[in-house]
């Protein structure tokens, strides 16, 4: 009951957020690089959750991202811009796209851990940018035009449904599966749990959404090249969730948006960026392994332990 | 004869990939950690080697040594400052710093000299070319699969023969074990650092001499087909790594050769997938025992 009141405290929060922005926007108060930037901290979050889902929650360690990025962004722009399909329904097409996509990039990870899953699934990512890159259809290496249609509403509507969605999972028993897949995988498997389902579940889901996210961002500018789906995209989404704290989604929230603003305020220095980004990475992995907020949510800082229910659990980082 | 051609091009490129398999193969032997900044120091290593020949004016030879003592230590010190306080974290944990270093050394080169590429000067090998079995060879090729072979029975030597390479053999087979029975283990896995970079550092300044140009970022694509070709000989085991680079440069040569050439990057990842999957100690794995 209690869960069920904060969840619609966050919808009413959320829809407030989106009405003020949305009113700023109308009243010309936003410029167009302030509504750019959101819509990107958008994309983020969208594609940060979504990592945070395969990572985080299932323990997959899964470096690919930009992968799903990619089969998203292209699949819906060759649905608008080909097909004439409108935006609206050209988005969850970019999202099944990279489910199929996260569905077979899941297979090998029946057989793999650790970092040999992420070196097959960092492999995964360089072979969809080389397929783009060789297929005349979406133009090559020069890229794709696509009409920019991303808009402030449609991003955030995208954002509360992921949210929601994820949000969700995690706590059902489903996400509980995938929990204890991370805990201990081969415990998890003798106490019942379908541990090939769950870990393709969330390879699935994860890259649903982050094909929701490639749909926003490629209408959101004019061209998209495979060159920005390499795995420094890859990385940055892994930094987002690496920085919040793997295993906790309001961590990857904060992060993408963090990062995004510093970002886009860095975008004149982009090595200087980078070499925050590296140092950030390495400083946290040497005095804080577990990221910022640990498994732990936002919400739990705020309330007592015994309310959490006697046990906090997030004070072992265990992730992969 | 295209495909003989192809097949020495293949092979020098394979042995280049070989050198920087080596040291993918030896860290992870040793502490079971992708070092992914094993490509950036190959990337280090050629700039060394091309500020060495164009700024000091030395022939190769001297340049190539200046450069693998120079990345010997820049190896060292990465793994010292960077993968030391990780060394009981957890292997995830460990990856990511590596992934870090990585970045750091590919944006610090492009912020302290700009991200333009350079051109290895072509006069620094004498270059004739001549014709077997109707393909053209360059005497270059043949000196840098001369180099590379030459570095590689060198490492073979030195992990076999020599006191270090048994203390490195024996850390890989069992930490703890070594630690007990004397051997100092830091020392070890540093000494496996230095020589694994050395390594790269050469490769890197064979790949400026063949492929003349070099930039920031040209480390990140040798430097993952490295890995696969380590994860192709089977991660961990020497011989594997030589045998997987030079297949993969044979293999990345032929789809050339068929007219696929861009295609030659995803061919290389479709090969380590492939090889994931059905056999994940790699071509090598289960029959040797022994590895660094």
């Amino acid at each position: 009951m209690k869960q069920t009141k904060g969840f619609w405290l966050s919808i009413v929060g959320a829809l407030a957020l989106y009405a003020v922005i949305q009113f700023l926007i109308m009243s010309g108060a936003l410029n167009d690089f302030y509504q750019n930037m959101l819509i990107t901290i958008v994309i983020n979050i969208i594609l940060a959750v979504s990592l945070h889902l395969i990572i985080g929650i299932t323990g997959q360690f899964s470096i690919g991202h930009a992968g799903f990025l990619a089969v998203g962004a292209y699949a819906s722009a060759i649905a608008t811009m080909n097909f004439n399909v409108p935006f609206i329904a050209a988005l969850p097409i970019g999202g099944i796209a990279a489910a199929i996509a996260g569905l077979i990039i899941g297979i090998p990870s029946l057989r793999l851990r650790g970092d040999y899953l992420a070196i097959a699934t960092l492999g995964f990512g360089e072979i969809v940018r080389i397929v783009m890159l060789n297929i005349d259809y979406v133009g090559g290496a020069s890229g794709m035009m696509v009409n920019s249609m991303t808009d402030w509403t449609t991003a955030t509507a995208c954002l509360i449904i992921t949210l929601v969605v994820i949000v969700n999972f995690t706590n059902s028993t489903h996400g509980r599966a995938c929990i204890s897949i991370r805990e201990n995988e081969i415990a998890a498997d003798a106490m019942g749990i379908n541990t090939t389902y769950y870990k393709v579940a969330a390879f699935a889901i994860g890259a649903f959404f982050a094909g929701i996210a490639g749909g926003l961002y490629a209408h959101n500018f004019y061209i998209i090249q495979p060159s920005t789906f390499g795995f420094l995209k890859s990385f940055d989404i892994l930094i987002f969730v690496v920085l919040g704290g793997l295993g906790s989604m309001s961590g990857a929230v904060i992060a993408a948006v963090l990062l995004t603003i510093v970002s886009t305020l860095l975008q004149d220095y982009p090595e200087t960026r980078m070499i925050i980004y590296s140092l950030v990475l390495i400083i946290m992995m040497i005095y804080r392994p577990q990221g910022l907020l640990g498994t732990k949510e936002l919400t739990q800082l705020f309330k007592k332990r015994a309310t959490v229910g006697g046990k906090p659990n997030g004070n072992k980082h265990t992730a992969a | 004869m295209e495909f003989i051609q192809q097949l020495v091009n293949g092979i020098s490129l394979g042995s280049i990939y070989a050198l920087i398999a080596l040291g993918y193969t030896m860290v992870y032997g040793i502490i079971k950690l992708i070092n992914f900044a094993h490509g950036d120091i190959f990337m280090i290593g050629a700039f060394i080697g091309f500020y060495a020949i164009t700024v000091l004016k030395i022939s190769f030879f001297p340049a190539l040594l200046i450069s693998m003592t120079a990345c010997a230590i820049f190896g060292v010190t990465i793994e010292r400052i960077a993968y030391k306080p990780l060394r009981n974290a957890t292997r995830i944990a460990a990856l990511i710093t590596a992934i870090g270093v990585s970045l750091l050394i590919e944006y610090g080169t492009i912020y302290v000299r700009g991200a333009q590429p350079e051109a290895y000067p072509s006069t620094v090998l004498p270059s004739t070319e001549f014709k077997f079995l109707g393909a053209t060879i360059n005497s270059q090729s043949l000196l840098i699969l001369g180099v590379s072979l030459g570095l590689m029975i060198l490492l073979q030597f030195i992990v076999h023969k020599t006191k270090i390479g048994k203390a490195m053999r024996a850390v890989s087979y069992d930490t703890e074990a070594a630690r007990l029975m004397g051997i100092n283990v830091d020392n070890t896995i540093s000494a496996t650092f230095a020589i694994g970079s050395a390594l790269a550092g050469a490769a890197g300044v064979i790949f400026g001499i063949y492929y003349i140009k070099i930039e920031p970022l040209m480390g990140i694509i040798p430097g993952l087909k490295a890995f696969v070709a380590a994860v192709l000989g089977g991660i961990g085991i020497i011989p594997g790594a030589m045998v997987g680079g030079l297949l993969l440069g044979v293999i990345e040569a032929m789809v050339s050769a068929l007219g696929y050439s861009l295609w030659r990057d995803g061919v290389a990842f479709v090969v380590l997938i492939l090889i994931l999957i059905f056999r994940p100690s790699g071509l090598f794995g289960k029959n040797m025992r022994e590895k660094v």
